[in-house]
């Protein structure tokens, strides 16, 4: 090994790229884990597995979601650009980027522009 | 009952059994205080002094090598020792592990001890963070955020409605009702439980464990052992123990926990089946975790948790009584509530006159799941 899997996930990052592993059968893997050397990049299509609200005493409510890749992998995220209550399982969306951070929107929304993301 | 699996020259029983600081613990208390204080007490439960102790095994949020503070603190030079920790359920493993260690000849006599000042020093400071690179920059505020994902799927797989998990909030505050020492007794409704504030759909705040002190301990030995101590021994008749994930984003199936391996390895080992179980300890950090545990422990089929929880069948004069003392929402949740649910299955054998008590035990984020069979002597002949 001669870069940690953050390293790996986060030079992908940095292009607008969500990076996975697959093993060595061709499964696909998520989180990064040490031991597995293959990459793909995700299409960034993927459905809401489970959803919840999270409601500080002192600040907004906002979404906590898994998300199932339509490769295969499932990843913690959040859904953005809708109340955090509408988000529903079974929704399609698709990747967004905050900074370099993976986020999500409906698969049917305009896309909003990428104003946080950093540029190369 | 079908007979037993284990021969019973190889039981394993607890002989003493206490609480300590259940609750709000006295100022000045730490939480290794408390865990030496529950073991002193457990001791002289069981007619034992610390000279009679070899193995030692304890866990804490609080104190990463728990068993060492524990040696110390009772003048203990073990023999054997264990800190294992994975999370709340800690003590159940523990019970296992020093079976094991007894059986191989490794310790005779095995203190297993926790103890908490959760209350008093605050939750955030009486735990140490791991900080999740893959999960943290979504904020999920855990390990609540894991319990409510899991019961988004459950709802939406199943239909499991809020009224159904507020029936297990509900079931625990009339068990705690009747028993002295419980931190939460006031009446509560489903229509309460559902008007309480929110915290992490579809949880609020009464679908949520206490933050509470106290701790616990147990004394374990060989059966033969046990018989000539002075409490009637309580049989280990089954344990075992599971884990599939430790990140509630790894977990394969966020309605089927681990706790269908450690369950059914339990069951296997004593020869017993739901069946034969009088009452269960099960952990409840969240409304949803009697559901998913008395799902994959085989007491009802997969996604009929909700509707087997209603109707009071887990309440006093139920069906199946659950969490007796009125469990981690009601009775007390000191950080960690493994060994209080050990101590009241004890209860329930020594002065309920039960004679098989299932104990559940839950750590992380529904990761590490251990599964016990306590029973009676005449459960274990």
């Amino acid at each position: 090994m001669d870069r940690s899997p953050a390293d790996v996930f986060a030079e992908h990052a940095r292009r607008g790229e969500l990076a996975y592993q697959v093993d060595d059968e061709g499964r696909p893997v998520f989180r990064p884990r040490v031991g597995l050397e293959a990459w793909r990049v995700s299409a960034g299509l993927g459905t809401v597995y489970a959803t919840t609200v999270a409601r500080p005493r002192d600040g907004e409510p906002y979404n906590v979601a898994l998300v199932d890749l339509d490769e295969g992998f499932r990843m913690m995220s959040r859904v953005r650009g809708i109340a955090p209550e509408e988000v529903a399982i079974g929704m399609r969306v698709r990747l967004a980027w905050e900074d370099e951070v993976p986020v999500f929107e409906e698969e049917t929304a305009p896309r909003q522009s990428s104003r946080l993301r950093l540029q190369d | 009952m079908t007979p037993l699996r284990r021969s019973s020259t190889s039981h394993v029983a607890i002989a003493g059994a206490a609480e300590a600081q259940v609750g709000q613990a006295l100022p000045g208390l730490s939480a290794a205080d408390v865990q030496a204080e529950a073991a002193r007490k457990a001791l002289g439960d069981a007619g034992l002094t610390t000279a009679d102790v070899d193995g030692l095994f304890a866990s804490s949020t609080q104190l990463p090598w728990a068993s060492v503070n524990l040696g110390e603190d009772l003048g203990i030079r073990p023999r054997y020792t264990d800190s294992t920790m994975v999370g709340g359920g800690s003590p159940l493993s523990h019970l296992l592990h020093a079976r094991a260690a007894i059986a191989a000849g490794l310790c005779e006599v095995a203190l297993i001890a926790y103890g908490s000042t959760q209350r008093s020093v605050g939750r955030a400071g009486a735990s140490v963070q791991e900080r999740d690179p893959w999960e943290a920059p979504y904020a999920p505020p855990l390990p609540i955020a894991a319990y409510a994902l899991a019961a988004s799927r459950h709802m939406h797989e199943y239909g499991t409605t809020p009224e159904q998990l507020a029936e297990v909030a509900v079931a625990a505050r009339r068990w705690a009702q009747r028993r002295p020492g419980a931190w939460s007794t006031k009446d509560l409704t489903i229509e309460d439980v559902l008007a309480a504030p929110r915290v992490c759909d579809p949880f609020g705040v009464r679908d949520c464990c206490l933050v509470t002190d106290g701790g616990g301990a147990l004394v374990v030995t060989s059966l033969e052992r046990a018989r000539t101590l002075r409490r009637p021994p309580v049989v280990l008749l089954g344990a075992g123990e599971a884990h599939w994930h430790r990140h509630v984003s790894s977990m394969p199936d966020l309605t089927t926990t681990a706790a269908v391996d450690s369950g059914a390895r339990a069951f296997a080992e004593a020869g017993l089946t739901p069946a034969d179980v009088q009452c269960c300890q099960v952990y409840d950090a969240f409304t949803i975790t009697p559901i998913l545990f008395l799902e994959d422990l085989g007491f009802c089929a997969k996604g009929e948790g909700g509707a087997f929880v209603s109707g009071g069948r887990i309440a006093p004069g139920g069906a199946l009584p659950v969490n007796t003392n009125g469990g981690g929402l009601s009775y007390a949740h000191p950080g960690m509530y493994g060994l209080l649910l050990l101590v009241e299955a004890v209860r329930q054998i020594r002065e309920e006159g039960r004679d098989v008590v299932l104990g559940h035990g839950n750590g992380g984020v529904l990761s590490a799941q251990a599964t016990v069979l306590l029973g009676s002597e005449a459960a274990a002949s």
